[in-house]
């Protein structure tokens, strides 16, 4: 039951991407430091170009078709639900890019690559987590890459930020004393996370409850070797990449940053999806 | 008290192109003075104050997380600022080099399987040349601020050459490109030093 549960929410949330309307490159400028970082691999100009325009605020996206569930080998790489840019000032346009279009994408290649020809091409992905301390280890982090970075950029938002609303607002100032109660015991998790990992807010489907936790490395809650396992709702990438070239050491004002961001719909529906499900 | 923050042995702008002003200015003054001060902190008014770093890393699975972690940092950053220099790079030599060809074959598959090393560890972490209690080398890595001095390592050993491949030891110039950053740090590499650090360890 609690299996089912998981799926059907998970299948729901990786909907919106359907809808994520085509990531627009634009031109990139060197970040504010005394040294002009590069994008890797290949240089950004090489990047597919879009229309130069006004910046494109996509609204937030239905969560109503389910990839999750499909056989892992089926799973494509999604679109990001908005421009480089669009995070600025709280993420710059060079880190989205290269976290996107580098990190993201090299874990969900190395996945794909990971999975091919073997039993798990066939699996879900969240069978693959469930069962994860016996998959080989390119799978576990690439696998926990490619999903927790889908989640990411899905509850962000340009127009982020303000609080929760209706029943998981409810929830969270019943399990934390209060929205702010929670944020800064969120913030704790994704600040003390020694090295790289990931701060959560999570379901546990075994009892409705919401917690905290934060997972190493590309580990998540989904996972069978998580301390406590539940359906995250809310992901922060704490790994130095995801904030070194405009924050570099200052973790803490990153995560601050973090919360003028956060897509509490996209949030909201997960939440609500496991709850339907229940 | 018998800990000190140690001073950068060369300009923080010594080892471009390789490695930027910047990130050394904010790796020392920042991260490793954070670690610093994080372990001072973490053992100020236990036994530890009285103890040696290898002392303390030697029974590190009993201490708690923020000892482990902070001395980590400590005592990794200070090896890393030794064994780079502005004219660094080339080739080791004598007993050293010797043992190298014995342990590896050659210099060059010694520097593959460092490169492997650093290069596969996921997430934060070191790469590292020690020597064993056998008195050989050894190429490991090793997680976080983890090292094999640490009774928790599973390859014990004494580190003589260290390489930091947290994201902040290269992300400013390398970003996601970190086998540029390791291929670049051979040119840094101060084989004088790693010398010495094997004649030490090999007492």
């Amino acid at each position: 039951m609690k299996h089912r549960i998981l799926i059907i929410f998970l299948v729901a949330i990786a909907a919106s991407f359907s809808n994520f309307s085509n990531a627009q490159d634009v031109k990139v400028k060197p970040v504010k430091s005394k040294t002009t970082p590069k994008p890797a691999d290949k240089p950004a100009s090489d990047l597919k170009t879009d229309v130069q325009g006004k910046p494109q605020i996509v609204p937030v996206t239905d969560l109503k078709i389910s990839t999750w569930s499909a056989p892992a080998g089926e799973l494509t790489f999604p679109e990001l639900p908005y421009k480089y840019d669009q995070l600025e000032p709280v993420i710059d346009q060079l880190t989205v890019e290269i976290h996107y279009d580098r990190h993201h994408r090299a874990y969900y290649d190395n996945f794909k690559k990971a999975i091919a020809k073997s039993e798990f091409e066939s699996m879900s992905i969240l069978d693959i987590f469930t069962k994860i301390a016996s998959a080989p280890v390119a799978i576990r982090n690439n696998g926990g890459g490619f999903y927790n970075h889908v989640l990411y950029w899905e509850n962000l938002s340009a127009k982020g930020g303000g609080e929760p609303t209706g029943e998981l607002a409810d929830l969270i100032k019943k399990h934390f004393g209060g929205f702010n109660e929670f944020v800064e015991k969120f913030n704790d998790a994704a600040k003390s996370r020694f090295g790289s990992g990931w701060a959560w807010l999570s379901v546990d489907p075994s009892n409705g409850e919401l917690f905290i936790s934060s997972t190493a490395n590309q580990d998540n809650p989904l996972m069978g070797t998580s301390e406590r396992k539940g359906i995250p709702i809310l992901a922060l990438d704490v790994w130095e990449h995801a904030y070194y070239l405009k924050y570099q050491n200052k973790r803490a004002d990153y995560i601050s940053g973090f919360w003028k961001i956060v897509n509490w719909p996209v949030v909201e529906k997960r939440f609500k999806q496991v709850k339907i499900n229940k | 008290m018998n800990f000190e923050f140690p001073a950068l042995p060369y300009a923080y702008d010594a080892l471009e192109p390789h490695i930027d002003k910047l990130t050394m200015e904010i790796h020392h003054t920042k991260h490793h003075k954070a670690y610093f001060d994080k372990f001072v902190a973490a053992i100020q008014g236990t036994e530890s104050e009285s103890k040696s770093l290898e002392e303390i890393f030697s029974t590190i699975s009993k201490a708690p997380l923020a000892v482990r972690n902070n001395g980590g940092g400590l005592y990794n950053h200070s090896l890393f600022w030794q064994i780079l220099s502005p004219n660094g790079g080339g080739l080791p030599t004598g007993k050293l080099a010797e043992a190298i060809d014995l342990k590896f074959g050659s210099f060059e598959d010694f520097k593959t399987k460092f490169n492997d090393a650093a290069a596969n560890r996921f997430g934060s972490g070191w790469a590292w040349l020690s020597v064993k209690a056998d008195k050989s080398l050894c190429v490991c890595s090793s997680a976080n601020q983890d090292n094999p001095l640490m009774d928790v390592h599973d390859c014990p050993g004494k580190p003589i050459l260290g390489l930091d491949v947290w994201e902040h030891a290269y992300y400013l110039k390398y970003q996601n490109r970190r086998p540029d950053y390791i291929n670049a740090f051979w040119n840094l590499v101060n084989w004088e030093k790693v010398s010495d650090n094997y004649q030490e360890a090999m007492k």
